[in-house]
């Protein structure tokens, strides 16, 4: 893969993107954390910088996917240009240990959203009043 | 009072959840109370939006408008594609 070119970054926008995906849970916490290395250092070599991250560890699977009904879940937030989504989908899809991935942008709202969610905001539970249907 | 919609008792109030006698308007909740990002990651808010069989409830019911009917549509839809809503279920309420 070709290493990303620094010059070539000043004419190229950055945008808000969101990557999720689905690990086996046959791996060790340590495979795991060495899959999810890969994933960030090939983000960070594309010219991407990650502005958040989150693990959900081991969670059950609200259907089986390749026989398995539960997988690590981790997110990455990064700011980065457009052409790093078909590498690291690439990457993805090579990588066996993945069960599934979903790569979107980010428009304002989703920006502003998951910053007040990583604080903590939208635990409390005054802030989404609820209408019963 | 004179103004308020008699409904005829039974058959509405089912979908309106509400006293079979009057009417009460539905409204966007996404409007009324300011949400512009509808997060595909929280299972249990995108659970309000659709049936015990995991499908979409229309708009009809929940008086969602247009505009964030096709937001819930896409959150929902990326839901399911990671695991965090079924494609079909039973009794998930």
């Amino acid at each position: 893969m070709q290493p990303f070119n620094k010059k070539d970054s000043k004419n190229m926008v950055l945008k808000n993107y969101e990557s999720v995906i689905i690990l086996t849970p046959v791996l060790a916490e340590k495979q795991m954390q060495e899959a999810i290395a890969s994933f960030r250092q090939l983000i960070t070599e594309q010219g991407g910088n990650i502005v958040r991250e989150e693990n959900w560890g081991l969670t059950k699977l609200a259907y089986p996917i390749a026989k398995k009904s539960t997988g690590f879940y981790h997110i990455f937030e990064f700011q980065a240009p457009g052409t790093i989504v078909a590498k690291l989908e690439l990457a993805y899809r090579r990588d066996e240990q993945v069960l599934r991935y979903l790569t979107i942008a980010l428009d304002k709202h989703a920006v502003l959203y998951n910053e007040r969610r990583s604080k903590g905001e939208f635990n409390k539970p005054k802030v989404i009043k609820e209408v019963t249907i | 009072m004179s103004k308020v919609k008699k409904s005829s008792a039974q058959d509405d109030s089912f979908i309106f959840n509400n006293s079979p006698l009057q009417f009460k308007k539905k409204y966007c909740r996404f409007k009324k109370s300011g949400i512009k990002y509808i997060d595909f990651k929280n299972a249990d808010f995108l659970m309000k939006f659709v049936n015990d069989q995991g499908k979409l409830l229309p708009r009809r019911l929940t008086g969602t408008s247009l505009k964030y009917q096709r937001k819930v549509a896409e959150a929902v839809k990326r839901a399911r594609h990671l695991a965090i809503l079924p494609f079909i279920g039973d009794q998930l309420k």
